[in-house]
């Protein structure tokens, strides 16, 4: 990690992380699924999801792929919805908003989505000022603000000076900085951050480098963070407390130690990476 | 053996499959039209913001201006075509001068139209499926929506009116090059006379022929938009899903210009004949 991304003064925020680690009124789960159900035609993702997610710590979902980790993820925002059951976020079902009024909790989340979702029509620093520019808070900021914006944050994934790049220049870990920064160029500063899969497809190396990351920004900005992994050691590192899904249902919480040391033979074996005997070739 | 439900008898299965397709076509189908309606709902607001034009803009540039030389040298071939077929006929029966009339009329107001908006289908409408395709599979659409912009008012709106305003100036364009072609054929390798050539053409293609084509290929290019952008916000499945929507799209624009060529010729033919009466070429 460079200086840039050392460099712990995280310049976006006007109503800041240190505002929110003082508020205590909010105490709270941020997040609440209640028995929530989603089935793809015949094939059932969650079969009755309940849990809730604190504030201002990172949770990390882990679990097979194909067991509803991202689904779950995209029921926060409204972009899908369950079949049964409710998502509550900060106090207000979401499962129910129409499209229009789930813009204001829209602009309390930010998504790292797997692929990055970087817009390819757009540079760099188009990139990240895009989500303040359709915030009519940041439009009123103006072009200076937000560029001055785009820079910080840059400077705080250490990209500085990548603006005018376009996404199609970029290494994968570079992209998935540029969506880090992206996530964080917000005003006022993102409530939560969700993380679909952060670390997929980076060498150990800069999976590392993407996990200290993750884990500054909850330190600098105390956003609430979920992250949807399979990888135990950037669970391990980033997390605060771990949810293991498996056949659509929560079957562990605990702290990243709990789950290294379950008992539970499902938790057991996908820590220490071992097939199910049911899925065993031969 | 018991079926329950959820499971078909094998004897039913054929009947199922029908049914299952009949309903997902039906299903798509009313999609589709909510998709159009939201996208012609956000056109005026698109229209009336300074803010949305540099968006429109660079549609337009892409679709209209990168077009322009295909569909003149679409119309060109037409012009001359038509007169390498009519050629021997209409000598034969002693009305070589009257081809112009008779090709310039077919242009203007049926086949440049309809010339133009295949070529458009094909260069436009697979360009914007694959564009959208390749944006819906890499989440970026995903990502507009959390961010809290409208990704129909954001995508689609201004790519059907760069489609809807400009397929009928490149209608213009096909067809004054249809002429001129028809035209260096009649007389410089047919070595038909020019002034008889401009006189029948000019008398007998009337403003109502060729705003008829216009209003055609305004219909066509909308039509285009519409599908080519539906398609591709529906793309799923990788590089594959958005090859085959492509090829979808274009086929399903094809047929749309057609059944609209028909019915629009319809209308057509009984308004003219409301206002004006019948009417001849000789």
């Amino acid at each position: 990690m460079n200086d840039a991304t050392r460099n712990s003064s995280l310049a976006v925020p006007d109503v800041t992380g240190a505002e929110r680690a003082a508020d205590g009124a909010n105490a709270g789960p941020i997040i609440q699924f209640k028995d929530v159900h989603k089935a793809f035609g015949p094939k059932v993702v969650l079969a009755g999801v309940t849990a809730d997610i604190q504030r201002r710590k990172n949770t990390v979902i882990i679990g097979k792929s194909g067991t509803g980790k991202s689904v779950l993820l995209k029921h926060i925002v409204g972009l899908l919805q369950p079949d049964a059951g409710e998502v509550w976020f900060d106090g207000q079902r979401v499962d129910t908003l129409s499209e229009r009024s789930l813009t204001p909790i829209r602009r309390r989340v930010s998504f790292v989505f797997q692929l990055n979702a970087l817009f390819d029509s757009m540079s760099v620093g188009e990139n990240i000022a895009f989500p303040m520019a359709q915030n009519p808070r940041g439009r009123r900021a103006g072009r200076k603000r937000i560029n001055e914006m785009v820079s910080e944050c840059l400077g705080l994934v250490g990209l500085a000076g990548y603006e005018s790049k376009n996404p199609a220049e970029l290494s994968g870990g570079e992209k998935k900085r540029v969506a880090l920064a992206r996530a964080i160029a917000m005003d006022p500063p993102p409530d939560v951050i969700l993380y679909d899969e952060p670390t997929t497809g980076l060498d150990p190396q800069r999976s590392d480098s993407i996990n200290k990351l993750i884990r500054r920004l909850q330190d600098t900005t105390h956003a609430t963070g979920i992250i949807v992994t399979h990888d135990m050691r950037s669970a391990a590192e980033v997390g605060d407390r771990i949810l293991m899904l498996n056949e659509g249902r929560i079957v562990a919480d605990g702290t990243p130690d709990e789950i290294m040391n379950s008992s539970d033979d499902r938790v057991r074996r996908f820590v220490q990476g071992e097939a199910d005997p049911d899925e065993t070739p031969g | 053996m018991a079926y329950t439900a959820g499971r078909v008898h094998p004897i039913l299965a054929p009947i199922a499959a029908l049914g299952g397709s009949v309903t997902r076509g039906l299903s798509t189908f009313g999609d589709f039209w909510v998709f159009s309606a939201q996208t012609a709902m956000y056109s005026p607001l698109e229209l009336g913001s300074p803010r949305s034009w540099r968006r429109m803009l660079q549609q337009a540039y892409a679709i209209g201006t990168r077009s322009a030389p295909v569909l003149m040298l679409t119309g060109a071939f037409v012009g001359m075509v038509l007169v390498v077929q009519g050629w021997e006929q209409f000598s034969t029966a002693g009305f070589a001068d009257r081809l112009g009339a008779v090709v310039n009329m077919s242009v203007a107001a049926e086949l440049g139209p309809v010339l133009a908006g295949v070529m458009l289908a094909g260069r436009v409408g697979g360009a914007l499926t694959a564009e959208l395709g390749t944006m819906n599979v890499t989440e970026q659409i995903l990502a507009l929506r959390t961010m809290g912009a409208e990704p129909i008012r954001f995508l689609a709106t201004p790519r059907f009116l760069a489609c809807l305003l400009l397929a009928p100036i490149l209608t213009l364009y096909a067809d004054l090059m249809g002429t001129i072609g028809s035209w260096i054929i009649y007389a410089f390798v047919y070595g038909g006379d020019s002034e008889p050539y401009w006189f029948f053409t000019r008398t007998t293609v009337e403003m109502w022929d060729v705003g008829v084509g216009m209003t055609k290929s305004m219909f066509f290019g909308g039509a285009i938009g519409l599908i080519s952008c539906h398609m591709g916000f529906h793309t799923t499945g990788g590089a594959q899903g958005v090859g085959e929507a492509c090829t979808r799209s274009f086929v399903i624009s094809f047929i749309a210009i057609l059944a609209l060529d028909l019915v629009l010729n319809l209308v057509n033919n009984g308004v003219y004949k409301m206002l004006f009466g019948n009417r001849s070429l000789f």
